[in-house]
């Protein structure tokens, strides 16, 4: 070491005779900077442009390419999406529709049968009417002769009350004639 | 450290060396600096490649859709430098992108790891950036003759300037062509060099103890410009080549 720094401070004072203090207008080390810096831009511009550049661009190319690929396939969903709601649009109105026509035809069905009930009905009524007028003549009818028998069975007993006796043919005869009078 | 021993020795007292960091010396000892040297330029030189591999290759080695941490920074260069010839050189460009980006990386790789203590930085040495932007002016200048023949000469005359002016115009044009390569490498390496040198004399203030406090406040602060500037430069380098290489495409104006 101790001749390199003997070295490098003989240099330097070459370095301050031919030009104070600047290292840089020692041309004695020119050549080996030169050939150096030649060697060093030569392996960089190989190392880059054989193996980093490529690789680096591709890298790019491969990511914008993603990118773009994911755009275009979300791009896609949202068309997909759009015509999906579409359909339920579609769908949703073509119920609707439906339901009306459902619940018309329903009210209609409903309408006749209640019609053909109320007819039966009806029907059923009058029927039971005209049976309870029969019932109820009947029960006149009924009535009359018991009323009949009543009267003759209460003359015969207000007879024999009065202390008489008639024969039963004559007090039906008269209380008929009665009730006819 | 030796040799600023050895100044400190003949001067004595507060001494300054803020240059001596740039500095290029072998690194195994040996006799002189001759062009096969493994010196310490060499070495931080190597060490920007393997940054650049590190950063480059094994970052992007998972090729990963979702990128990791390093996968990221690597594409996010890319896209960087990718845009920017692009957009200012026009899409024909394109095919130059490996080179723009290999001039790009080792830059703002160089700079950056300038920036490590005791560190060397390649790029403050005027044998490096001469070499650089001169591969660039020599690049665009056969370019734009190989693309263009005799109409690439249509970049000095201003046709759309008054006949009278346009020899006055086109000399003009011709001496700011061939200030470029030496604009180009100056404004890298004096850049560099510049901040580097700042930062080394605010360190020498450090010795006094009644200002150390402040210059070691001004070293972080330095420091912090120093990135910035790191990066900067690498990207004004960068966007002048790719403004070189648009006039040697499309040279008229």
């Amino acid at each position: 070491m101790a001749t390199t720094t003997h070295e490098a401070a003989g240099h330097a004072a070459d370095a301050a005779a031919a030009a104070p203090g600047m290292p840089q207008l020692d041309f004695s080390t020119w050549g080996n900077q030169i050939f150096w810096l030649i060697v060093t831009l030569v392996v960089i511009y190989l190392i880059l442009s054989r193996v980093a550049l490529p690789r680096v661009g591709s890298v790019l190319a491969d990511r914008a390419g993603a990118i773009a690929n994911d755009i275009a396939a979300a791009e896609d969903l949202k068309q997909k999406a759009k015509e999906a709601e579409a359909a339920y649009d579609k769908a949703l109105a073509d119920a609707r529709v439906e339901a009306a026509n459902i619940v018309a035809a329903t009210k209609a069905e409903i309408q006749a049968d209640l019609a053909e009930a109320t007819a039966r009905a009806d029907a059923e009524i009058s029927a039971k009417v005209a049976e309870g007028e029969k019932a109820i003549a009947e029960i006149r009818a009924g009535a009359l002769e018991a009323a009949e028998v009543v009267a003759k069975d209460a003359a015969a007993e207000i007879v024999a009350a009065f202390g008489f006796t008639a024969a039963p043919d004559a007090i039906d005869s008269a209380v008929t004639e009665k009730l006819k009078g | 450290m030796a040799t600023e021993a050895a100044h400190g020795g003949e001067e004595g007292g507060l001494v300054f060396h803020p240059m001596d960091q740039f500095i290029v010396k072998p690194l195994f000892g040996g006799e002189g600096v001759h062009w096969y040297t493994i010196t310490n330029a060499t070495l931080w030189m190597a060490l920007t490649v393997l940054a650049i591999v590190a950063l480059m290759v094994l970052g992007t080695s998972g090729r990963n859709r979702i990128p990791s941490r390093m996968q990221s920074v690597a594409e996010m260069a890319y896209g960087f430098i990718y845009k920017m010839v692009e957009d200012v050189a026009g899409k024909d460009a394109i095919r130059f992108f490996p080179y723009i980006f290999t001039l790009f990386m080792f830059i703002v790789t160089a700079n950056l790891l300038g920036l490590v203590p005791t560190a060397f930085t390649v790029t403050s040495h005027f044998a490096a950036t001469i070499l650089l932007a001169l591969s660039v002016f020599l690049t665009v200048t056969v370019l734009g003759f190989v693309l263009h023949g005799k109409q690439f000469l249509g970049l000095f005359w201003v046709s759309s300037a008054p006949l009278a002016v346009r020899p006055l115009l086109a000399l003009i044009e011709v001496i700011s062509y061939f200030v470029r390569p030496v604009s180009h490498s100056i404004r890298l390496a004096g850049n560099m060099m510049a901040g580097h040198a700042v930062i080394k004399v605010f360190a020498g203030f450090a010795a006094i103890a009644a200002v150390s406090p402040i210059s070691i406040v001004a070293i972080a602060g330095m420091y912090g410009l120093e990135l910035l500037v790191a990066f900067i430069q690498a990207y004004v380098f960068t966007i002048l080549t790719c403004v070189y290489l648009k006039d040697a495409l499309h040279p008229a104006h």
